[in-house]
């Protein structure tokens, strides 16, 4: 069991450390996560909507459409010189290296977030005061169950043509139900509610990582294999 | 060519049960009209409660089948499995969106709207773009083992998807009336409407497995995705 982890960590901080010399796609992702933002706030007729019944979804859409982009180039770092080859050459659990991709892409993601969060505070105006240990479970909770499924969809459809528009069609469906949640739960917060009133969403967002997780690891090895 | 011959002969028991469930179409249409009574409240634009049901039916059961050839296909690696899938999931295809036809066309009238972000109406469109996804994801991989397991896992991961989506949609308030046939109570339907639904029902899985069984036998010929260049496939485990 600690040999499984040991390769998950390798292969995760292999992931990390080549965004973290080159930082093309963290910029990239990250420019496109402020954009986003900055477009929902001119897409926005101030006089008829308020800008406090609009941020839920704000913020979910952009943390939904940056984590495509960011788990498009998961994989794609890979198909560079064949180097998914050579890292199923490697007698190493399939499982475990699923586990090392998850973990790298879920860094990925939560470094897009981490900088999103605080834009869309200052760019919306949001009061986010006494809910931020709460909205920052939401996005842990969602953004891990969609990630696991992001990153079997991102293995399979490196290997497609049109591997960028294949990527959202295949994972949007999935992100619905995590997304929802997250949209109800973080409006409750916003808006000051008790947080008994978010607990089933929370258990829902549970739920939703334990069963996806647990299937991707399952089906990750006979997806991989030749 | 016993690979041929079998296909052959699941493509023409196909396209015989199409040619049956057509007639029975025909012949639903008649009982539907002619033989049933007219609704007191919705009055005509009832009537297409009778196609639109059975073909969500359908599309459903081409879902689930597909999950469950997908995990088998993972398991027992069986060339004829990953056909069947693509079959199944080609002929919900069609299901599906005459479910989601149909389904405005009777709402407009009744609901005074086409379309409502309403429990299963958002369910059935997302049961349409997780069959699009599949039909998407398969047209575009060229290697027929990689295509099989990479559909074999959207699959499978399509039917877990399915309780979160209906999890999800029923939190929310709904116009879309509850079940009255498949309910713990006896069904609230009259008998010449329940009479003409199962038969319906029927009908539309008569062509469900007659357009699974053409398409899995023109497979099994050669034809469409398992044609030139899949041959290195089809050998494989059978």
């Amino acid at each position: 069991m600690g040999e499984f982890f040991r390769v998950a960590l390798a292969v995760a901080g292999k992931d990390i450390r080549v965004e973290r010399r080159s930082r093309t796609g963290l910029v990239a992702a990250l420019s496109f996560a402020v954009l986003t933002l900055v477009i929902f706030n001119f897409a926005r007729d101030a006089a008829s909507l308020s800008r406090d019944a609009m941020a839920p979804s704000v913020l979910w859409i952009t943390f939904a459409f940056s984590g495509v982009v960011a788990l498009n180039r998961s994989f794609a770092l890979e198909r560079e010189n064949a180097a998914l080859d050579a890292l199923l050459m490697a007698p190493v659990s399939r499982a475990a290296l699923f586990l090392g991709k998850y973990l790298a892409n879920l860094a990925f993601v939560f470094a897009v977030e981490a900088v999103a969060l605080p834009l869309f505070v200052v760019f919306f105006g949001v009061d986010i005061g006494g809910a931020i240990g709460g909205v920052i479970l939401v996005t842990v909770l969602a953004t891990a169950g969609f990630v696991a499924v992001g990153t079997i969809f991102a293995a399979m459809t490196v290997r497609t043509r049109l591997a960028e528009l294949m990527l959202p069609l295949l994972l949007l469906p999935f992100m619905l139900p995590p997304v929802t949640w997250a949209v109800q739960a973080t409006a409750r917060l916003l808006s000051g509610r008790p947080a008994g009133e978010i607990a089933g969403w929370i258990r829902l967002l549970g739920l939703y990582d334990l069963v996806f997780l647990t299937a991707c690891l399952l089906v990750f090895p006979s997806l991989m294999d030749e | 060519m016993p690979e041929l011959l079998a296909g052959r002969r699941a493509a023409s028991r196909g396209l015989f049960l199409i040619a049956t469930g057509l007639a029975g179409l025909a012949g639903i249409y008649v009982l539907a009209l002619r033989f049933t009574p007219v609704e007191r409240f919705q009055g005509l634009p009832q009537k297409i409660f009778y196609v639109h049901v059975p073909a969500a039916w359908s599309a459903l059961l081409a879902f689930s089948l597909v999950g469950i050839a997908s995990a088998l296909y993972l398991w027992l690696r069986d060339p004829r499995l990953d056909l069947f899938a693509e079959s199944t999931a080609s002929a919900g295809l069609v299901f599906s969106v005459v479910m989601l036809t149909t389904g405005p066309l009777w709402g407009k009238p009744v609901w005074n709207t086409w379309w409502t972000w309403d429990a299963r109406l958002t369910f059935t469109l997302i049961l349409f773009f997780l069959f699009l996804g599949y039909r998407a994801l398969r047209s575009a991989l060229v290697d027929p083992l990689e295509r099989a397991r990479f559909s074999a896992v959207v699959g499978i991961l399509g039917l877990i998807l399915v309780p979160f989506v209906h999890l999800t949609v029923y939190l929310f308030r709904t116009l879309h009336p509850q079940p009255i046939v498949l309910k713990p109570s006896a069904p609230s339907l009259p008998w010449e409407m329940l009479r003409t639904l199962l038969a319906s029902v029927g009908v539309f899985t008569v062509l469900l497995v007659g357009f699974v069984m053409t398409r899995y036998g023109l497979g099994r010929m050669g034809v469409g995705e398992w044609g030139h260049g899949a041959g290195e496939g089809r050998d494989h485990g059978s």
